[in-house]
């Protein structure tokens, strides 16, 4: 297990320079001068523009330009937002609890929905359930969540009144970051009422952000599971006489399990991609909202390490979905 | 010499073409898919002549109009007005071109080039092809949404941008597709006769090897079709894919957001119509995928 | 009384107009006995084991006068109350060890479940009762064989832990569908060795089902012979191999190659056995028979007992008195 787990780092680092190299050259490339983009006018006086060059390095050849930028985020130094003058890794980190906790929710919604409705639509293969669940899908994989989520708001927000329409919290209550968990501080706080206001702030943006994944999951379970049940240790478990449940969810969903959680890993990019668009229409704190701001706001240093925290981010969740997946598929573990 | 002509017709072996009609109109989702597809077609090619007005004209006293079955609807707007006063259904027809031209450029201009980078990963297994395939992990290593925002972050918003955008972000699953057939056939015998006749590396990759890997990216660009069109218009929404008061399905819907509470239609109808274009291309993929890869479809 | 007795057993694919795959088969297996099966692929010999201990899904349909086993009907039986007595008092052993096992859990995890749901037995109990269980099965470092996964074992060892599983609770009756096939023939004798041991120790009754004569002769005590769903011939196992009497018997023996000294080729059957829609309006080997005659293609014969079993056959083979 343990050489299982080193042989996975190693291909990690490569990787993790290659994305240091990209988010290097996004910035390169700019059209025009970067020192007039960032400052956002034309015409900078020379001797200022000269000044920004030697500030920001940019009078280096290149090759120094990416050690120094590789020695700046070796000492954690990601730089400072444009806008804000913080610096980038405690922005970053104040917000990605919000992401986080909305993606959980969101992969909460997702999985137990979606494993639910394709094991029962793969135990009555043809039954209208099924179609009904493939019919779902295959609506919910196409969806455009933007839009998904504004018609949401305009029906249970605008219509029905019975949840709020963006944020995390009412602004009545004034609750303090211990976690960064808006659904464990509201329960830390001694507010009345703070934690179902949270939950229920955060119950369409986890829908909007959970269909694509729920409709992945519930697909890929119904034709994993449909692949397990023809197999010969299904029958075997049969032929011990252990119960219908037994067989189904013991010995079939384990090795089910198996592809749904690739999936699962793969989607975890797609999440922080949905999480851009859904943060955006519920103006949800979080780093997708922050990143299409500083977007907006030319602020590039942000935007440059921004996509490394999440690209990082990404490649670190699917370094432990691999892990996970020796865990639950003995084959693979004992590979050499 | 009369035995000939009384044979039955259906012993033979059918047309390829034939045969893989009839296993894609066996999929009733992939033929509804294709018949929405050509209507989509349809609109988007004869655009001016179809659409009922100007999309960008302004009818300044019909601002925000319901469709035309409510109450306080008008005729001659079928779908109602947005917020200017613009005809939707003009504007939504007229976004077909818009959507399908982003799609179909975006799709060409990385299925090509997947193709060739695919083949020489494939054919050069040993430095070009581990590198290649390295650089496209990289570019997996980011959501294809998250990069395309980023390119058009640097880029600035617009049109060409946003299909260039969409292009580099469907590049690595062609590569990866490419790559991995190429990698299934180079073993079989009929690629080494060709070497032994003496086919020229030119010949090998591009007559013997890659009309065989032809299946699996056909799928891969009809999906990757749907996904540009969603992509296309998630950049939209965003204000950053194409500008207003261009009809983009995606602008058009980010622009209708402030009206949510007063008028459903210009919120629905955009969002309608990207997710029943998506829906139809996904059907049809479906459909081809088990027209064209009876293997799959066998695994099912 | 019979440990198994099957009356009238059918099994349909489809509605119940379709062509059976079992066709009213009549079958007994008393204690301590070992009845073989023998047949080619797709007469219908896996299938009756199947539908016996209710294996078979829709579409499947199972009819039968009764299907006796111990006493009880196995098929008037529930969910529930078969449970209790497949996998315990009634266990099968399958033809690919390689997949029968499931390839997520560990030996000793999947040979306890069915102590613990059979027997009752948990933990400490239940793991020196498997280890027993798989000593018996003769595999060597029982204690690490427990904590290995099936792909880890070879094919000889997984039906060894498939056999370990199928005895832990000490069934009455122990049915191996084609348990050597899909071995090396090294490993063939060492498990039919294992398989017949057990079947004396514990004096439990055994069906074998099996395509290999030899096995047959060497292992069985009566033999029933299956053609296109239906038993061709039933008989004690000395008797069949020296005097056949059903002209498909006759045929299977002819092609076993030590039967066939002196010839250049073996002898086979021309054709193959019938399909679904291609059935024969008579006997359902006439097409193939070398005796058929032109009765045989109208009427189906039925299974008539004779002096040595019961055959089939308008026309059985090497009776001393004739039938009329």
């Amino acid at each position: 297990m343990f050489a299982f787990i080193a042989r996975r780092l190693g291909l990690l680092i490569p990787t993790f320079f290659g994305v240091t190299l990209l988010t290097f050259a996004l910035i390169r490339m700019i059209p025009g001068d970067p020192v007039e983009v960032m400052m956002g006018e034309r015409r900078v006086d020379p001797e200022m523009h000269a000044q920004a060059m030697e500030r920001l390095g940019l009078n280096k050849p290149l090759y120094a330009q990416y050690f120094d930028y590789i020695g700046k985020l070796a000492q954690g130094d990601l730089g400072e937002s444009l806008r804000t003058r913080t610096s980038v890794w405690d922005e970053f980190t104040t917000l990605f609890p919000a992401t986080l906790e909305l993606s959980l929710a969101a992969l909460l919604f997702a999985g137990t929905l979606g494993l639910i409705a394709g094991v029962i639509a793969a135990l009555k293969r043809g039954s209208l359930f099924d179609h009904g669940v493939m019919g779902i899908s295959l609506a919910g994989y196409s969806m455009p969540i933007f839009w998904w989520g504004l018609l949401l708001i305009m029906f249970f927000s605008v219509w029905l009144g019975w949840t709020p329409v963006s944020g995390r919290i009412d602004l009545l209550y004034d609750i303090p970051p211990v976690t960064g968990f808006m659904l464990i501080d509201t329960l830390l706080s001694d507010e009345e009422g703070a934690f179902v206001d949270a939950l229920r702030h955060l119950i369409l943006p986890a829908i909007v952000l959970g269909t694509i994944p729920l409709a992945v999951i519930a697909r890929m379970t119904r034709s994993a599971m449909l692949e397990v049940l023809r197999e010969d240790y299904v029958r075997t478990a049969r032929a011990k006489g252990l119960s219908p449940a037994r067989v189904v969810f013991v010995h079939g969903l384990r090795n089910a399990l198996i592809p749904v959680l690739t999936v699962f890993g793969l989607q975890v990019g797609a999440l922080l991609a949905g999480a851009v668009l859904t943060e955006t229409i519920f103006s949800w704190p979080g780093i997708g909202k922050w990143l299409i701001e500083s977007i907006g706001a030319r602020d590039y240093p942000v935007v440059q390490n921004g996509i490394l925290l999440i690209a990082c981010l990404v490649i670190l969740v699917n370094f432990v979905v691999d892990i996970l997946y020796g865990l639950a598929n003995p084959r693979i573990r004992h590979q050499r | 010499m009369t035995t000939q002509a009384t044979l039955d017709p259906s012993l033979f072996y059918p047309s390829p073409l034939k045969e893989f009609w009839q296993a894609f109109a066996h999929n009733k989702g992939a033929v509804a898919g294709l018949a929405f597809m050509i209507l989509l077609v349809i609109c988007a090619l004869f655009a001016p002549w179809i659409a009922p007005h100007d999309p960008s004209e302004q009818y300044r006293e019909f601002l925000l109009t319901p469709p035309a079955w409510l109450e306080g609807g008008q005729l001659q707007f079928l779908l109602g007005t947005d917020e200017v006063g613009r005809d939707l259904l003009s504007r939504l027809i007229h976004g077909a071109r818009l959507s399908l031209l982003i799609g179909l450029a975006s799709v060409l201009m990385s299925l090509i080039p997947g193709i060739l980078l695919g083949l020489v990963a494939g054919f050069f297994p040993r430095l070009l092809g581990p590198s290649i395939m390295r650089l496209m992990d990289i570019m997996l290593a980011l959501p294809s949404l998250l990069l395309a925002v980023a390119i058009v972050a640097i880029l600035g918003p617009g049109l060409i941008n946003t299909i260039f955008a969409i292009a580099i972000v469907s590049l690595p699953s062609y590569v990866r597709l490419t790559r991995a057939a190429v990698m299934g056939e180079l073993n079989r015998d009929y690629v080494t006769a060709a070497r032994l006749a003496g086919a020229s590396l030119p010949r090998l990759m591009f007559i013997t090897v890659l009309p065989n890997c032809m299946a699996p990216l056909i799928v891969q660009a009809t999906l990757s079709f749907s996904s540009a069109i969603l992509d296309a218009a998630a950049l939209g929404f965003l204000g950053l894919g194409v500008q207003p008061p261009t009809p983009e399905w995606g602008t058009m819907l980010a622009s209708a957001r402030d009206y949510i509470e007063r008028a459903w239609w210009v919120v629905s109808l955009p969002g309608l119509t990207i997710l029943l274009s998506v829906l139809a291309i996904n059907l049809m993929g479906d459909g081809l995928r088990d027209a064209l890869d009876p293997k799959l479809k066998n695994a099912q | 009384m019979s440990l198994l007795d099957i009356k009238n057993l059918s099994v349909r694919f489809g509605d119940a107009t379709a062509i059976p795959v079992v066709d009213g088969l009549d079958l007994c297996v008393e204690k301590g006995e070992v009845l073989a099966i023998v047949g080619e692929s797709g007469s219908g010999k896996s299938v009756t084991m199947m539908a016996l201990t209710g294996l078979i899904d829709a579409p499947g349909i199972v009819t039968a006068d009764s299907l006796q086993f111990d006493g009880t009907d196995m098929l008037r039986l529930k969910g529930r109350q078969r449970r209790h007595i497949v996998g315990k008092d009634l266990s099968m052993v399958f033809q690919d060890p390689m997949t029968a096992l499931n390839p997520s859990f560990t030996v000793g995890f999947q040979i306890e479940e069915v102590l613990r749901q059979h027997l009752n037995l948990k933990g400490q109990a239940a793991r020196q009762r498997a280890l027993q269980l798989l000593d018996r099965v003769e595999i060597p470092a029982a204690a690490s064989s427990l904590n290995a996964y099936p792909h880890q074992l070879s094919g000889g060892m997984s039906q060894r832990v498939a056999i370990a599983m199928a005895i832990a609770a000490e069934p009455k009756l122990l049915i191996a569908d084609e348990p050597t096939t899909a071995l090396d023939v090294t490993i063939q004798a060492q498990i039919m060795d294992l398989l017949v041991g057990l079947q004396r120790e514990q004096n439990m009754g055994l069906v074998l089902i099996t395509h290999d004569l030899a096995v047959v002769a060497e292992t069985a005590q009566r033999v029933c012979v299956m053609y296109a769903g239906q038993a061709v011939e039933i008989g004690n196992v000395p008797q069949l191999f020296s005097a056949p009497s059903h002209p498909y018997t006759e045929a299977l023996l002819k092609a076993i190659p030590e039967h066939s000294q002196g010839q250049r080729r073996l002898t086979t059957l021309p054709g193959i056995v019938p399909g679904r829609y291609d059935r024969p309006m008579g006997c359902l080997l006439s097409p193939r028979c070398p005796y058929a005659q032109a009765h045989c293609r109208e009427q189906r014969p039925t299974l008539d007992a004779h002096e040595r079993g019961a055959a089939r056959c308008f026309y059985p083979l090497n009776l001393t008195a004739e039938v009329a």
